[in-house]
């Protein structure tokens, strides 16, 4: 499973794997009925304490993105629609948060970076940008 | 409560007129990674020692699985698996030698673990200890501290001066002692992210005293990192109330704080400045805060 882990931008890191998750799950990365690893594995995989999987899983079986399964492992929710409206949103405004931020910093301003955005999204091949469709859903 | 795998109360240690602990208590419960954090003599490996019995404790309390262990050595230390950051070893005796010797002191001793370990390390059982090189000599006490599947692996600054490899080797070790049957590992290191991603807990030690503990959740909580900009100049860092460490200059400062963030912008806001942009502070960030603007050397990977 394709995770980071940074220890330099303040996110507890059972929070970084948690929202990782759940973005993989959202962009189809991660199917339903797949299995997570097992938490020894990712704990050596990513060099982070047994216990931070273990709550970061737990987190994510609250969410209802993965269920448990006696005896046997962790496995991503079946059914399409894992992450709520708020959810969604909560995740885009914090990357919202963090631009208006350094737009502020940089002197631009806010219409600034909405024209900005339009720009880049015009400047994008439409045909790779299979993810916003997906997350949309 | 849960039954304490270590507990130490109003430990007091000096050398000579020098303190180097001063009311220390500590618990450490089954299942958990604790990390202990702080400056060269601070007191960690003097606590540390306390744990395995080579230091007396001249005030206070000191047990290990209920026992004390200046008392009965054999019941404790049995128990432990411990690897220094001087990795005092033999240096007479080879490889394969060190192994059995250590096994004989270690009814638990899983042969096959230690088999499998010499092989991802490979190490040459017939080189002698004086002849490996520092990492391999970390790695083979690595070995011997963990082979027997120590119920408390006790770990004194392991990553000390060492690669990312045998550094991978270490976390990787102390991540199966907690996640294969429970156990617990206490280890002191300076390495701040490296005690952020493997600790469940963290200790901070400045001067000997304990200057902060608990879930590092609860530990980083209420603490944040904030840019601010003023409108005019300041020579100094500006008196801003809950504000625990400014660095910069002029209009552009850069604060570790706690407390409500409503207050703190309220501060600034009186001060004639604006909060750019807040996030939760690292553990580096809050040690090098709480450590008083020490010009302690603090490394981050």
């Amino acid at each position: 499973m394709d995770i980071t882990i940074n220890v330099t931008d303040g996110v507890p890191i059972y929070r970084q794997i948690v929202n990782q998750v759940k973005y993989l799950v959202a962009s189809g990365l991660l199917q339903p009925g797949e299995e997570l690893p097992p938490i020894r594995t990712l704990a050596l995989q990513l060099k982070v304490t047994p216990n931070t999987v273990v709550k970061a899983y737990g987190d994510l079986e609250i969410a209802g993105v993965v269920q448990k399964r006696q005896g046997s492992g962790t496995f991503v929710s079946e059914g399409r629609q894992q992450l709520a409206l708020k959810e969604r949103r909560r995740v885009i405004e914090q990357r919202i948060d963090a631009l208006l931020a350094e737009a502020h910093q940089l002197n631009f301003t806010a219409d600034d970076i909405l024209r900005m955005v339009r720009e880049r999204k015009a400047a994008m091949n439409p045909g790779n940008n299979a993810e916003p469709a997906e997350v949309e859903k | 409560m849960e039954q304490a795998v270590v507990d130490v109360t109003g430990l007091s240690r000096s050398f000579g007129r020098k303190s180097a602990l001063e009311g220390v208590s500590f618990r450490a419960t089954a299942g958990r990674i604790y990390g202990l954090v702080g400056a060269n003599g601070a007191g960690k490996t003097t606590l540390l020692k306390h744990l395995l019995g080579l230091l007396r404790a001249a005030t206070g309390s000191v047990r290990v699985f209920g026992l004390d262990p200046v008392r009965d050595p054999v019941g404790v230390l049995r128990r432990i698996g411990y690897l220094s950051e001087e990795r005092e070893l033999p240096e007479w005796m080879r490889v394969d030698e060190l192994m059995r010797y250590t096994r004989a002191f270690h009814p638990t001793w899983d042969a096959a673990y230690a088999r499998e370990l010499l092989e991802t390390f490979a190490l040459d059982p017939a080189k002698k200890v004086k002849e490996l090189s520092k990492g391999m000599r970390a790695q083979a006490g690595l070995l011997v501290a963990v082979a027997h599947r120590p119920e408390l692996l006790i770990l004194d600054e392991p990553s000390s001066g060492l690669d990312a490899v045998v550094r991978r080797d270490i976390l990787d070790a102390i991540v199966r002692t907690v996640a294969d049957d429970g156990r617990t590992v206490i280890f002191s290191s300076h390495l701040l992210d490296e005690v952020e991603r493997m600790s469940d807990h963290v200790t901070l030690m400045h001067q000997g005293r304990v200057t902060l503990s608990g879930p590092l959740d609860d530990v980083r909580r209420g603490y944040q990192r904030s840019r601010v900009r003023f409108t005019q100049h300041f020579e100094h860092p500006p008196a801003i109330e809950t504000a625990l460490a400014m660095e910069g200059g002029g209009r552009t400062w850069s604060v570790v704080h706690n407390g409500s963030l409503e207050q703190f912008h309220h501060s600034v806001l009186t001060l004639g400045g604006e909060v750019v942009e807040s996030r939760d502070a690292t553990l580096e960030e809050i040690f090098l805060a709480r450590a008083g603007r020490s010009r302690q050397p603090v490394e981050a990977a």
